[in-house]
Formats: structure tokens, sequence, C-alpha cells
């Protein structure tokens, strides 16, 4: 790495007064032909493109990005990560990439500021406490270093929770995984960027996909904005956007698209050091580094394009809020935005081969991708590159809405972010 | 002894209301009218607080919501305590305290100032190159970096204060009373429109109240004047409400809009009391007219941020509006004729300035013209390169500019100053038009980015729209008017408009510098401290989109979302890439406009009113008698019934003995009921359900399980047929709403031929079930009438009755699997009749139970309960209840899922009883089930769901879903606790009575 | 938030309403019949359209009848409602 980032490099070019600092990633014209192209530069697509190339040696590949890279919901999402799933498939999905969030800064030469401050999920009624412990057990017995908390450790963990039981959701236990915290969003997209820019991968933004061109059942190329571009491997990462790229194969898939609302107080000193999320009510809030609560508000029922969603959610989330940290009153909302997430009817994701050669998807993280971002690129680079999933993916393959083995979500984590 | 810098007496300060107000703990005066940027500015206080990441002193810089810098927490360490509050925003009150945010140990000296020397090597986005050694100290160096983060403090009490929402149905909708807002009010009241007219300010008018300048006239008054009238005209339309304090928030889709009403912020303390603080105003208007104005943008040179710098225009306010002299040595430095218009007002209140200086070179207007006439340093063609002073300007150095502006030259100039006006031109306020999906245009002459396309029926008029003068406002204005909202005239043809303002200006959004980019500070982002170099730096390494350069340097991320320099950012962004600015783009103003108070967005949806408890006709007997309860969906069950200071364990287990024993009494009013009448009501039940309904007699009931279309148990409920073409269907208690709204969406859209009709009839009926050996006899008591014979009233069966005159339904059913009757009758007479059967079933120590013991009794008899016992993954194959799955229908919600490869697998989990070696241990709901401890990983074959210790069989019983559990009979198995493991055998999921004789004993 | 024009009560604010995905989707009159690819196509496979989508929606809190709503979901734009079993407006 000819410019590794550290503090000595910072002093050094302080004398320089950072003119020479070189581009954390090029910005190249697309070129007629790649040996895979992966459509979406958020931070799955960017990951899988850094893993085709570093662990599958695929270098000449490519990352077409619509409009700027991290600019869905990498950008938008309120940096939740977790591992402390119910099901075996998802907590091996979600641990897998919980392992890799441990080193990321350091494999990437990139501070992702992936902090483990802990989450706390909140039980509010007795039936909340058995799926709690139920996942808890499964969870310990998976390795996953979760652990069940009555309302006084609750209390402990994070004071400025109100516990009384009086009031309408009261605290009766919690979990905890101390492993899991957060990350800061863009610098993942951004350092996934400059790590697959150095091993050749060109990042191609403002380039839209138009269309997909076949031959019989397989794939050949993409007619994009900058042009068309052949290529037999299509890894599709398009988040919101994935059935709009599928209909263009004419593939429909089990997804829906959703309003999904976030929004950000004003920056105060440290108030609340861990992430605390309540399903019943919910409302998940968090303090960034800089100082702000990051509140993630619920999804509308409807389905829409348009990143924005309706003001009733907002304003149900700050009800759940004030009720479990009425100190908060005072504070004040700074802003307020949508992304648009794609969610399917067993809230998992799909990371798959489909009945087209040659194209693949990776879609479905629903109100909660973010945290698996290492290792859904990891997969769906193995997934790509071996034309076949890794052990790890295969429960998440598109034929388990025909089977019906699904992997359910829902039981355990009505949302799953 | 601080100054006292206080000019003249404005209509809006009462010089006879002295008002005291501790700053830093000191106290100073100031008068009613006064905002706390104003009070301090007469006091001669300049430094208010210290930047987010240099920690560099700063000052207040604007007087009004754009406020970056002097941003302070009022109220410190008590329950009124607010962080980030714009001093240019509070109006003062007796009694307000505030202090200065993000220093330590004070404003004067701030130990993170340290960083302002540090800043060399913490250029933009340094936090992501570094502080990734040792891997594990990550959160260690975070743990700084946070406490240094962060502005003000946030509350640690809760909120004493009330809010409340309201919502507002409008013809027309003004926003900002300017003086496009008051003649666009105005119009459309005078013809008809109910109109609501918002300001964020206290008072009405905008800039042009105090205009009060010869060089600004309207039909011969000057425009101030001119104004007020307008405004006093406007108070007489009774279809014209006028909200000041109000600051619009957001401008979403459909003309939804949310607006803030301030109703008590300005007031003393103790005059708050049982007032509402805020109001949270949702508007609807049919129409949407935009007169937000626009904000003066500043000047980005070397150190720029100074205490003592201002916007130009902020100078001018608080000299006319407030009289108030910001500084006594005043300079003035602008591209364009606004910070002449500052200059006169100044020169006429009597307030020194010592020079102006214009990035222009040849220039003239009236305005110019009157200034040099009174003898005011003009430097035309200069730029300032830097300035001095830490705590407060004290100096500004000059030098020429280049024909092009890339450069400066000749010789530096000095010139000594306690206050500096910038002037930058003007930047129409789009944020909320462009929030509510307005696309703009960038207007090059005088880059500024206006209203393009309207996403609804909606106008932007007056500056916000780009009409940044007198002449254009009055000339447009009623134009825009007439066609918006399609009339003939308005009072404002051909008014004689006259304006000395002279549009020219030299737009430089970086200015140049003596010295490399480099070793200068030209802030773009006050608040946050971005600097352009910071901008360029980001572009310099590969970050183009300007949604990257913002997230990159934090740009425009502070408390004032970079209302004033976004627009120099995505200047700085063009000119260094070389694209255009039109083609740029701009970042997304997001909501709220303003930063809104958590509490005004939940206004009363807080406390008891969060989300209301539905309470049972009986729930003021269970809690006289002591009842702890349980939530369940949205209802309070009484959960068991301590008595005598029992634990809930010796409660519950006296009660569930008590039921089997001789009887107990439970309040089951919860469970959803709907009726379902209708030509065509067993064909629905038969499509809903998974049983056949057709051969069901009336006055029989039977239960049934319901699907979902995935296969899956979706509820579950007794059903009983009240006559030919009627039935009652009971549904579980949480899942009442949507098993209704389910049924209606299959009967309205699948099968709208089929003749049924449903009600929810939940809360029209109380319902109380008495079950036990005992039980008859005690309903014989309370309903004499009724023949309650096996022959007569049979297990699944139904009885109209009467108790006296009140009409009930009588069902044998039962969830315990005692002999039991349920009693349901209206709702109002539900606990008449439920202490009529205490008073019948006393001799029989008659027990009432709560949802607990309800558990614990239908599990000894296997009876599974909806959400518990299954999850979304469990069909009724799997639960062991093929007998309730019909074979011969044709078609029912859910069957066809039931064949698909996975559901017809033999080794999915299946329900299971589960007893432990130990019968006193009772298993923890939620337990994992393994079969081998030794295989690695260990394989969970499934989880324990319902378990309790059972006083009647006395041992522990327990239901649990297991992997294969049907063909798995007496195996043994294991529960791996942290601490133990324990034995379980699987045995049949019915414990007691599997012959179900008690049902008839 | 939308006003949704409900064709038995008039215009309403989105609140009162839930959606209920996309239209037209018939349930299978012979569920039997299908494959199991078929049945998964019914159940679960969507448009997922950007664009001019055909939904369903339900006034929950007012007359409790569903009706169909033609809606731009790139921009929220409400086109037309109309009542179940009605033919769907051609543009």
């Amino acid at each position: 790495m000819k410019n590794k980032y550290s503090i000595f490099s910072l002093i050094k070019n302080a004398f320089s007064y950072h003119e020479n600092w070189e581009k954390a990633w090029k910005d190249p014209e697309p070129k007629k032909e790649y040996d895979a192209i992966i459509v979406g530069g958020g931070g799955h697509g960017l990951a899988t493109a850094y893993y085709l190339a570093k662990k599958h040696n695929m270098k000449n590949i490519a990352v077409v990005e619509k409009g700027w890279i991290g600019g869905g919901n990498t950008g938008r999402n309120t940096t939740i990560i977790r591992s402390n799933y119910l099901w075996d498939a998802s907590a091996g999905l979600y641990d897998h990439a919980l392992k890799i969030w441990e080193g990321l800064s350091q494999e990437l030469n990139y501070n992702v500021m992936f902090s483990q401050r802990g989450v706390m999920n909140l039980a509010h009624n007795l039936q909340d406490v058995r799926d709690l412990k139920r996942r808890t057990h499964a969870n310990r017995l998976n390795g996953i270093d979760a652990v069940y908390l009555n309302t006084e450790q609750v209390k402990k963990f994070c004071p400025i929770i109100n516990t009384s039981p009086d009031i309408r959701y009261p605290v009766l236990g919690g979990t905890l995984q101390k492993r899991a915290g957060t990350a800061r969003h863009d610098a993942v997209a951004w350092g996934y960027a400059r790590g697959a820019d150095q091993m050749g991968v060109d990042i191609i933004q403002n380039c839209e996909v138009k269309s997909i061109k076949r031959n019989g059942d397989s794939v050949e190329g993409i007619e994009t904005t900058k042009g068309y571009i052949k290529t037999n491997k299509i890894g599709v990462v398009a988040a919101g956007h994935s059935s709009v790229i599928a209909n263009m194969a004419g593939l429909k898939l089990p997804l829906e698209s959703k309003p999904l609302q976030a929004l950000v107080s004003e920056p105060v000193k440290p108030i609340i050091d861990t992430v605390v999320m309540s399903n019943a009510v919910h409302a998940y809030v968090s303090q960034s580094d800089k100082g702000e609560l990051v509140i993630g508000a619920g999804t509308d029922d409807y389905v829409s394009y348009s990143q924005k969603g309706s003001h009733d959610i907002v304003e149900g989330t700050l009800n759940a809020i004030l009720e479990l940290y009425p100190i908060f009153s005072r504070m004040r909302m700074l802003r307020q935005w949508g992304g648009i997430v794609d969610i399917c009817p067993d809230a998992s994701p799909i990371i798959s081969k489909t009945s087209i050669k040659g194209l693949y998807f990776n879609c479905g993280w629903g109100t909660g991708g973010f945290k698996a971002t290492p290792g859904s690129g990891d997969l769906f680079a193995h997934t790509i590159a071996n034309d076949e999933p890794h052990k790890l993916n295969a429960a998440f393959n598109i034929n388990r809405f025909v089977s019906g083995d699904l992997v359910d979500e829902h039981g355990a984590a009505a949302v799953a972010h | 002894m601080t100054k006292n810098l206080r000019v003249k007496t404005t209509k809006l300060i009462d010089e006879t209301y002295k008002i005291s107000f501790k700053f830093n703990g000191t106290t100073y005066y100031g008068y009613k009218g006064d905002t706390l940027a104003s009070a301090l500015l007469a006091n001669d206080i300049h430094l208010v607080g210290r930047s987010f990441k240099y920690h560099r002193p700063r000052g207040i810089m604007t007087a009004g919501s754009e406020e970056p810098n002097a941003i302070v927490q009022l109220h410190n360490n008590t329950s009124l305590t607010e962080p980030n509050v714009r001093a240019t925003e509070i109006e003062i009150y007796e009694g307000l305290e505030a202090s200065s945010q993000n220093c330590w140990p004070s404003v004067n000296f701030d130990i993170g100032g340290i960083n302002n020397f540090l800043s060399p090597v913490l250029p933009a986005g340094f936090y992501y190159k570094t502080f990734m050694w040792p891997a594990s100290f990550w959160e260690k160096y975070e743990y700084f970096i946070r406490k240094s983060a962060g502005l003000g403090k946030s509350p640690t009490k809760p909120d004493p204060d009330i809010y409340e929402h309201r919502y507002i149905h409008c013809d027309v909708l003004v926003v900002g009373a300017g003086i496009s807002g008051i003649m666009a009010a105005k119009t459309a009241a005078k013809n008809g429109f109910k109109t609501l007219l918002v300001d964020e300010k206290s008072y009405l008018g905008g800039s042009t109240i105090y205009q009060n300048s010869e060089n600004f006239k309207i039909n011969n008054q000057t425009s101030n004047s001119w104004l007020e009238k307008e405004i006093n005209e406007i108070k007489k339309f009774e279809n014209l409400e006028i909200k000041i304090r109000t600051s619009v928030a957001a401008f979403h889709g459909y003309n939804f809009l949310l607006a803030r009403e301030n109703l008590t912020d300005h007031l003393p303390v103790e005059q708050r009391k049982n007032k509402t603080r805020h109001r949270l105003l949702k508007i609807r208007a049919k129409k949407v007219i935009m007169a937000t104005g626009s904000l003066e943008r500043p000047l980005i040179f070397d150190n720029n941020d100074r205490p003592g710098i201002l916007l130009s225009s902020a100078i001018e306010k608080y000299a006319n509006l407030f009289g108030v002299m910001c500084g006594e040595k005043n300079v003035l430095f602008t591209n364009n004729d606004s910070a002449y218009e500052t200059a006169i007002s100044l020169f006429k209140k009597g307030i020194n300035i010592e020079a102006i200086i214009d990035n222009r070179e040849e220039i003239d207007s009236k305005l110019i013209q009157e200034t040099e006439k009174n003898n005011i340093k003009i430097y035309k063609g200069y730029t300032v390169v830097n300035t001095a002073g830490y705590k407060r300007i004290n100096k500004i150095s000059i030098m020429q500019l280049s024909k092009d502006g890339q450069k400066v030259l000749g010789s530096k100039i000095s010139i000594s100053c306690d206050c500096l006006g910038i002037s930058g031109g003007w930047t129409p306020a789009v944020h909320l038009f462009t929030q509510s999906g307005g696309k703009l245009k960038f207007r090059d002459e005088d880059q500024v980015f206006i209203p393009d396309k309207y996403p609804s029926d909606q106008i932007s008029i007056g500056s916000c729209n780009g009409d940044f003068t007198l002449n254009e406002i009055l000339s447009n204005v009623p134009n825009s008017l007439r066609k918006f909202l399609n009339i003939k005239k308005t009072d404002y043809e051909n008014l004689e408009v006259h304006s000395s303002f002279n549009k020219s200006k030299r737009n430089i959004w970086l200015l140049p510098s003596d010295k490399v980019i480099g070793k200068t500070k030209p802030f773009v982002d006050y608040q946050n401290d971005a600097t352009a170099k910071d901008i360029k730096l980001a572009l310099r390494e590969g970050f183009r989109s300007i949604e990257h350069v913002k997230r990159y340097t934090t740009t425009g991320m502070g408390t004032d979302q970079g209302k004033l320099g976004n627009m120099h950012a995505l200047g700085i962004i063009s000119e260094t890439a070389g694209s255009k600015m039109g083609e740029l783009g701009t970042t997304t103003f997001r909501p709220p406009y303003t930063p809104l108070t958590f509490g005004t967005i939940v206004g009363r949806n807080v406390g008891e009113y969060f989300d209301i408890f539905r309470k049972t006709p009986m729930h003021d007997w269970h809690v006289q008698n002591k009842a702890e309860f349980e939530n369940v969906g949205q209802w309070k069950r009484a959960w068991y019934y301590p008595q005598n200071g029992e634990s809930m364990h010796d409660a519950v287990q006296r009660e569930s003995k008590a039921a089997r024993d001789s009887a107990g009494i439970l309040d089951a009013s919860t469970l959803g009921k709907i009726d379902i009448q209708g030509t065509d009501a067993s064909e629905f039940l038969n499509r809903v359900y998974t049983n056949a309904w057709s051969k069901l007699s009336i006055g029989k009931c039977r239960y049934g399980l319901m699907l979902n279309e995935d296969g899956m148990v979706y509820d579950d409920g007794v059903t009983t047929r009240l006559g030919e073409n009627h039935y009652i269907m009971t549904t579980t208690t949480g899942g009442a709403a949507t098993v209704l709204g389910k049924l209606e969406d299959y009967l309205q859209t699948e099968w709208p031929e089929l003749d049924v009709y449903l009600t929810s009839v939940t809360d029209h009926y109380a319902t109380v079930s008495v079950c036990g050996p005992n039980s008859k006899k005690i309903v014989s008591q309370v309903i004499p009438d009724l023949d309650f014979s096996d022959e007569n009233f049979p297990h699944m069966s139904f009885k109209n009755a009467k108790i006296g005159k009140i009409k009930c339904r009588v069902m044998r059913i039962s969830f315990t699997g005692e002999h039991s009757y349920e009693i349901n009758v209206q709702a109002n007479y539900g606990k008449s009749v439920w202490e009529k059967c205490m008073e019948a079933g006393k001799e029989f120590n008659i027990t009432p139970y709560g949802t607990e013991t309800m558990h614990l009794l239908r599990a000894e008899k296997g009876f599974i309960i909806v959400g518990q016992d299954t999850d979304a993954t469990m069909t009724p194959i799997d639960l062991q209840m093929d007998w309730i799955v019909s074979k011969k229908k044709y078609d029912f919600i859910g069957k066809r899922s039931l064949y698909r490869s996975d559901t017809i697998r033999e080794d999915r989990k299946q329900l299971v009883g589960l007893l432990t070696e130990n019968p006193d241990d009772v298993l923890e709901e939620g337990a994992q089930i393994v079969g081998d401890m030794n295989k690695s990983p260990v394989e969970m074959l499934g989880h324990v769901t319902s378990s309790y210790y059972s006083p009647n069989l006395r041992k522990s019983i327990a239901l649990g879903v297991v992997k294969g559990g049907k063909n798995m009979m007496g195996q043994k198995l294991i529960i791996p606790m942290e601490s133990k493991q324990i034995n379980v055998t699987v045995a049949d999921p019915v414990f007691l009575d599997k012959e179900n004789k008690r049902l008839n004993a | 938030m939308f006003i949704i024009n409900c064709p038995y009560c008039g215009e309403r604010e989105q609140s009162e309403f839930k959606a209920g995905g996309e239209a037209h989707i018939v349930r299978p009159k012979q569920p039997t019949e299908l494959s199991d690819d078929q049945w998964a196509e019914y159940l679960f496979m969507r448009k997922n359209i950007k664009g001019i989508q055909f939904e369903r929606w339900v006034h929950t809190h007012g007359c409790r009848k569903w009706f169909n709503v033609v809606r731009d979901t790139s921009n929220d734009v409400i086109e037309a409602v109309y009542k179940m079993g009605e033919k769907p407006p051609t543009k």
C-alpha cells in the first residue's frame, strides 16, 4: 500500500499542507468488458468487489453505481451492528460479519470506527421475555456473546432508561451483546472503495444500468448510461432498487421496497454509551461520536421509491423514545431522512444465484443490512466466484420461497434491525 | 463595568421594561424585546461559545435562525435546561440563565483550544486515517473523541412542560410575514380564502419593518411606514389567522406542513406554569405561498470566524430594530450594495464606520454616493486577507484584488476595528421548497438557486424567489398572486416605488489570499469548523459528489444545517472541479428547517396517553382485589391475585388447584369477538378455518384454527353457531384486530360473491368464565331459569338465557379441561354478573384466577397458545393437530402451503410435552433443547415454549417444539442452561385427563 | 403524508388507511392444481414497481372498505382510485 494512512502520514502531510494526498479511489471510465460487474456501489457492493479481488483473485471487475458510492442505505442507516440472531443460519451469517468487523479498520487501513459499545434489546411484556430468553439461549449455544439481563441490570448498563414498572411498556428485562455496537457508515463504503480500487477494481459512479442483455439463459452484459459493458457475471446489490434491476432481467423477486426513516438530534456531550433497541415500542437509539442521538424509526406499509416516509412514523418513534427516555423531551431533532429498504417476507436476506446463469442477487436486507456488510460482501463474492453459495449463505437462497424453508426472523425480532 | 452600547430606542424595544438575566454566571440587563444576542451585544459581549472541532472562540454572527456560532445552554442543571439554543432566537425574560457550551473550564480559557494548534494534523477526515493502532485501542481513543465532541449537555431530568398538537386546514398558508408575505396574506384574505400567516419572529414585517430610509419608498412613504399600515389592515380580517413565533419545520408532500408555535419560551419561568409550551401545527393547506425571504451570505477569507465578525445585515438589524451597536469601530466588507444600506443606517444613528471594503472596482449607485458623501472611506476592488484578535476582532488586513479575482496584489493595508460586517449577497431561503420536492434552477447572473418546478399547489414569492429589490418585489408579487389565486386584481397595482439599490455584485466564492491555502483558515461551515481547504482536500482525495464532500468535511451538518455556508461549499467545489454550479446539484435540505424539540413532536402522547390501555368492565374489581396485571396486546389483564403477601408462585399454585378442586373464575372479556352474519356465513368459515363448518348445528360451538396463506398457524378460538346464518367467532386477545382485518380483506377482495357481514363486538360483551367441578352449581344459581343438565346443555354448546332482565349468552366451552361455562353479557353488566358469580360461588371457595393460572391449566391439558407455543413457523401438523385439518375440504386459507416440499418434511419442529428428570425442576421458557451435547457445533433441536410447576400433577410440566419430536416419545433430551444441564423426556403434550373426563365431571 | 380519496368517504388523511400491497394478484381458484413454483409466485413474488403501481388500500379507520389506488411509487403521487371489482383506469 503506497498511500498508507497513519498518524505519521498525517504529520508528514501536514508539512506540505495536505497537498499531496492521493485519491482514495480513481474515477475511471468503464472498460469494454469485465470478468464481473457489481451493480450497486453501496457498502455491500463495494465489499463484494473488494473480496472478489482479494480472495478470488478477480481483478478485472467493476462496480457500477447510479449515483455516488455509499449514497443509499449505507449512508442513511443508524449503523447498528450485532449478531444476536435467533436462527442458526442468521447467527452464522451475522456473526461471520461481526468477526470481520472486529478487524476491518486494520484490514482496510481505514478507520471505520467500529465501536463495540454493546447492543441491548428490551423486553416489555411476558412474551418478549420468553422470546428474548429463547434467543439468548440459542445465541449462547451458537457461540454468540449474548446475555439476558433483568430490569436492574438493564438500568445499570444504561442508567437513563425509565425502568419504572408503572409505564405503559415497562422494561421487564433485556439482552445484551457486548461485542455488538456501531460503526461510521460512510467510512465503510469509502474504506472498501479505496481497498478495492487499490487492487484494480474500477469504481464507476453516475453510471446507471438501463438493461441487462441475455443470451438465452445466460447474461452477456449491461447497457448503462455510460454505454454497453460486456460481462458474463453480474452481481446485483441494489437494495431498494433490486426489483427494478430484476425486472430488467425478466425476474420477479419476493421483495417490497418501503420507506424507512431515521433522525438525529442536535449533538450533545455523551449521555448514552450503548445502543438500546426496543421492538415493542419501536424505538432504538444510540449516540454518535459527534454527539448526536441517532434514532431509527420504522417502515411505512406501502411501496415507495421516493425516499420519504410519513410523519406519523417519526412521531410514533419519538413517542416511544420519550416513553423510555423522558429526559430527552427537550432535545431537538436536527435532521430527519428516509431510505428505501427491500424487505423479504421472512425478514431475511437473499444471497443467491438465480435461474439466469451469471446473474446473482444480494438483496432483501430490509431494515438491518448495514451490520452484515463485510460478511455479505465476502459470501456474495464467494457465490459469484464459485457459482455456488458458501455454506454460510446456502440457507439464504431464492428457492426457499418455493420450498417453504424460510428463515423467519420475525419470530424473535419483529423488526430485524 | 461593561459598556452600554444602546443607541436609540426602537419600537420593538421597551426601555421602560428592564430585564435581568445571567450569562456565564454574571448578571446583565436588557430590555423587553431583546433577544439574548442583542442584549449581550448591548453589554459589549461578543464571545459566546467555542467551535466544535478546534474550540476557537466564536461570537454572534447573525440575528436569526441561521446562527451557527452563538449557541448556548439554558438553565444548566435544572429540569428546564436546553442545549444548543441560538442566542439570536431566544427572547430574554426575567430570570433567564444562559451559559457557553463546548468549553472547559470556561469560554475565556478553554483547554480544548489546544486543538487549534494541532489543526495542521487534523484536516478533514483525519480520523479515518488514524487511531487504528493498536487495534484494541480504538474505544479508548473514542472515549476522548466523544468527550470533546457534542456541544451542549442533554437534560437529565424529565421535562416539566406540556406540548400539544393542532390540526389546521386552510385554503391558503403564507409562510413568512415579510413584505411579500403580508401582501400575499392580505390579498388571499380579501378574496375570501381561509388564510393562515405564520412567521418565526416575534413581530411581523420582516426586514422591511425597520427599513426607515429615504432610499426605499412606496407611494412616497418610507417602506416601513407603508408596511405598518398594511399590517394594521390585515389584522382586521376574520378569515385570516396570524401566528408569530411560529416556525415552519417541514414541508411534506400533499401540502402537509409542520410548524412549531412557541407559546411560552419568552415568558418568565413562573408565568409558564400550566401553559402549553409549544404547539405543533399540522397544517393541510390547499395552497401554499412561500415568502420565506433570503439569508445574507458571508464571505470566505482567512480567519473569517472571529468574535466581532457579523453579517452586515445583522449589524443593521441590531442597530435599527434593537437599538444596539455591535462595535464602536466598524468596518464593512462587501461584494454588493447591501453593506451600504447598513452603512447609511449606522451613520444615521451616529455609529462610527471606519471603512468599507468592496470587492467591486467600478461601482456606482445612489447608496454608494450617499455613503461617500458621509465621508466613509471605501476601498474599491479590495479584499480582506486576514483578521486578528483572539477573542474579539481587533484588526483586518486588506489587499487589492486582481482583475480576475483570483489573486491579491500590492501591499497589505491594516485597519483596526472591533467589528467587521460582511456581506456576500443573498441566498433565497428555498429549504422548505426543496423539502416539498421542488426543483431548483441556478441563476447565473447573481449566482443563486431559485425555485423552478413546483411539486404541489404552491408558489414562492419575494426574495425566496430571487426578487431581492423593492421594485422587483412590488412588481412581481402582485402578478404572481393574481395568477396563483386566480383573481382579477390586488391592492398593489400601480404603486409608486423608489429604490436606490443597485444589483451589481462580484461573486467570489473563496477570496484569494497572500498565503497558500494550506496556511489559511477560511471557514465555510463555522459551527463544524470546515474550511475551504478541507473542501479542496476532499476533492483532491477523489470525493467528487457534493454529498461526499459534505460528509467527508462535515460541511453543512451542524445545528444550522449550513444555512450560511452551503452555497460557498458548492461554489468552491464547482470552481475547483471545473464543473458548472447548476449541474452540480445541491445537497438535500432535510427537515426540520430549524431543530424541533422532541416534546413538540410528541405533544400529548406521553405518559399515560402514550398508548391507552383497554380495560375490561370488571377491571375495577380486579384492582380492588389486589390483582397484579399483565399487559396483553392493548389490554390490561389480571395476571394473578396474590393474597396476604403471597408470592406469584404461591398465588398461581393456589388458584390452579382451586380451579380443579372446586371452582375458578376468569375474566375472559378481552378475547376478540366477531359477529358473522349472512347466508354464506358457513361457507365463509369453511374457507377461513382448517376444519369443516357446514354441519355444525345451531347452538353448537367448535374450535377452529386459522392459518396464514403460507400455512402457518395464525389464530385460534371457538366459534358458535347462533342461528342458521349467524355465528360468533372468538379470537385471541392480541389477534382480534388483525384477524378481523384479514377476514374483511378476503371477503371484500377475493370472495365478494359471498353474502357475509363481519362486525367486531369485542367491546360490546363482557365474558365471565366459571370452571371447575362445582361450576355448574354456581352458574345454575346465577341463571336459575336455565336447564344446565348435560342432556340439555352438553359440552360445546350454547344457550340464550336471562339473568333477571339481562340477556346473556352462555357457552359451555373449556380452555382448562374442566367443566366450564362462559357467560357473555352486555359489557356494562359485566361487573355485576361477575359479582353475582362470586357471591354464588362463595360456598364453593370460588377462586378468581388470572392469565398465569389460565396458562398453567391449559398447559396441563396440552392446549396451545398461539404466539407462545407457536411462532410464524408452525403448521397445524407440526402442532400434532392433524385432526383439525380437513382432508375433504377443497380449499381453505393456507392449505396449499401445507404441501410444499419443506412443509411436508417429517423432521420439522413438532410440539411435544417435556417432563424433567427431577419433577421439581421447572424449565425456563425459551430454553433450547439439545439431543447430543458432544456434537460440535451443538445442534439445537428446538426450544421450551411453555413451562410450569403443576400443583395438580405435583410435578414440572413443559411444552416445547422439537425437530422430529412426533417420533421421539420417551426419548431423553437435554436442556443446557448456563450453569447446568437438565435432563428431560419427550412426552405426550396432554399431561392431565387424557380421556377428557373432567369436562363432564 | 398522502391524502387519499376513498371512493366511499372522500378525501381523508393517509393515517386513516392501511396499504395492502400490489393489486390484481388474484388468489388461484384451484391452489391444489398448482406446482410449488406457481404457488410461490402467487404467495411471495411481487413486481415491486418503481413508477405507476396498482395497489390495494383499506380505509381502516373509516368505512373499512378495500379499494384500489393507482400511485406513482417514485414520487408518491396518486393518479386514481377505483373500487374493488372495477376495471383499472387506463391512461
